[in-house]
């Protein structure tokens, strides 16, 4: 579904990502980690062109979205992305939020926009907020409606951005619920994460990823159980399982 | 004492109904900032957009027409708003009259277009702050959607910025209020002028000036206080 091919990205003098090549494939849950400053949210943004590579192709769904001329909206619009600090539009309410982007881009009208919008809610248990501002909400109730936001535009794949970093402890666990629940039904993911445990959990492959390169990857079992190189070795040594 | 300020108002006011200059003159005062508040705010708009995507525009990508394009546009805009920030505002209406308008007789049209090309540059600087505060995630979060970069501004970005700046736009709208008393100047008549024609005619000054005065200090007292009941209204989406 992904194809990541030679790709490098400079920021300034700086070299972030080092000739990393991937293949992401339908149905797979890959699960990013490695120390901060290993590259892992660049390599992410890049999949969506949020940041765009300096060298290197990316291929969605057949179509090399590095290339010039690619329609790089409507590519998007077949990934979801959610953030460390959710990014909510404060201007908006919470349902307002939700069918801006389907109904902008004429994937719905408004009317059905709406209904998708409050069953989006009622999944999440939220419903009676359709018509509050963000900044009423907690920052767990904040994070499982940027999922739906997300989630409204129909996506192929989601990438996760370290979505439960800015949260609470308390309000981890029903961030990473949906997630799972979105893991179940089938959905494609990319996720970085610092959660360890749950990369066991939902995760189908584990990249690790260290000063730009994909250093190790493998299943959560193997990985977890018996990381190869020294650097995942003392990495996973410091880090909480 | 009374007597004398009565007789002085009956003069300048009631007798041969000179009350109808400051009226034509409020009028004409309304118009025109009205007007130029449009021009302002939408020219205003458009060149913080065009100061803001240049200055986001990454380095890597300036090698394309549209980043050329945008290139040229921000150039352009910087220069205008030198040249109008850097001369008075009196200058650039007698500019816009005897020279561009060529002294023609629409002397509301010259006085709303050099009032709008005025405060466009002040909105535009205002503007432009507005977008900058606002977190890059908002855009980022918007294009992530699928949306471009103009829906982004317009849904999302321009809102939140105008929140932000609504005090300064406040200023902005009063300081062009009261800017327009310069319109006398090409001869049209808002309320300055009124009350001039007026102690033109009684050879007093006390009245009139002092209408002109309490007409304005009037507008601007309900101008602040409605644009606080807005800054209120619009903070609603803040309360935590």
């Amino acid at each position: 579904m992904i194809e990541v091919n030679q790709l490098t990205k400079f920021f300034g003098s700086h070299k972030v990502l080092d000739n990393i090549s991937e293949t992401i494939g339908e149905g797979e849950k890959v699960v990013v980690i490695g120390p901060s400053g290993s590259g892992k949210s660049t390599f992410l943004r890049c999949l969506n062109l949020l940041e765009r590579p300096t060298s290197g192709t990316i291929q969605f769904d057949g179509t090399v979205i590095t290339e010039k001329g690619t329609d790089i909206n409507q590519i998007r619009r077949q990934m979801g992305m959610v953030f460390q600090l959710f990014n909510l539009f404060p201007n908006l309410t919470v349902l307002e939020n939700l069918t801006l982007a389907p109904v902008q881009s004429k994937l719905l009208p408004v009317k059905e926009a709406r209904e998708e919008g409050m069953a989006m809610l009622e999944r999440i248990r939220l419903p009676d907020k359709a018509h509050t501002y963000p900044s009423r909400l907690s920052g767990g109730q904040k994070q499982r409606i940027a999922i739906m936001r997300a989630l409204m535009m129909h996506p192929k794949v989601m990438l996760f951005d370290e979505p439960t970093s800015a949260l609470d402890p308390e309000m981890v666990g029903e961030v990473l619920d949906v997630i799972k629940e979105l893991a179940d039904q089938g959905m494609t993911m990319v996720l970085v994460t610092h959660e360890m445990g749950f990369a066991k959990e939902v995760g189908t492959r584990i990249l690790f990823m260290d000063e730009g390169k994909i250093i190790e990857q493998n299943t959560p079992e193997v990985f977890f159980a018996n990381p190869v190189e020294e650097r995942t070795q003392s990495f996973l040594s410091k880090v909480l399982i | 004492m009374f007597e004398t300020l009565k007789a002085q108002f009956i003069l300048n006011f009631i007798k041969d109904d000179r009350w109808m200059f400051m009226w034509i003159g409020l009028r004409t005062t309304l118009l025109v900032t009205v007007l130029a508040l449009l021009i302002g705010t939408l020219l205003g708009t458009i060149f913080a957009v065009i100061r803001s995507m240049h200055d986001q525009l990454k380095p890597n990508r300036r090698d394309s027409a549209g980043a050329l394009l945008l290139i040229v546009l921000n150039t352009l805009t910087k220069v205008y708003l030198t040249v109008i920030r850097g001369t008075p505002v009196v200058v650039q209406l007698l500019i816009m009259y005897y020279i561009i308008f060529g002294a023609s007789t629409n002397k509301l049209l010259a006085a709303v277009l050099c009032f709008g090309l005025n405060s466009a540059a002040y909105v535009a600087e205002s503007i432009r702050g507005g977008i900058m505060s606002i977190d890059s995630g908002q855009m980022e979060a918007g294009r992530s959607l699928g949306l471009d970069y103009f829906t982004v501004m317009r849904f999302v970005i321009i809102p939140q910025a105008i929140k932000n700046i609504l005090p300064a736009l406040g200023n902005e709208l009063i300081t062009l209020l009261k800017e327009t008393s310069i319109a006398g100047f090409i001869g049209l008549t808002d309320i300055t002028r009124g009350a001039e024609i007026i102690r033109g005619t009684t050879y007093s000054a006390f009245m009139p000036l002092l209408g002109a005065a309490v007409i304005y200090l009037a507008m601007v007292m309900l101008l602040s206080l409605l644009l606080s009941r807005l800054e209120r209204r619009l903070s609603l989406s803040d309360r935590g």
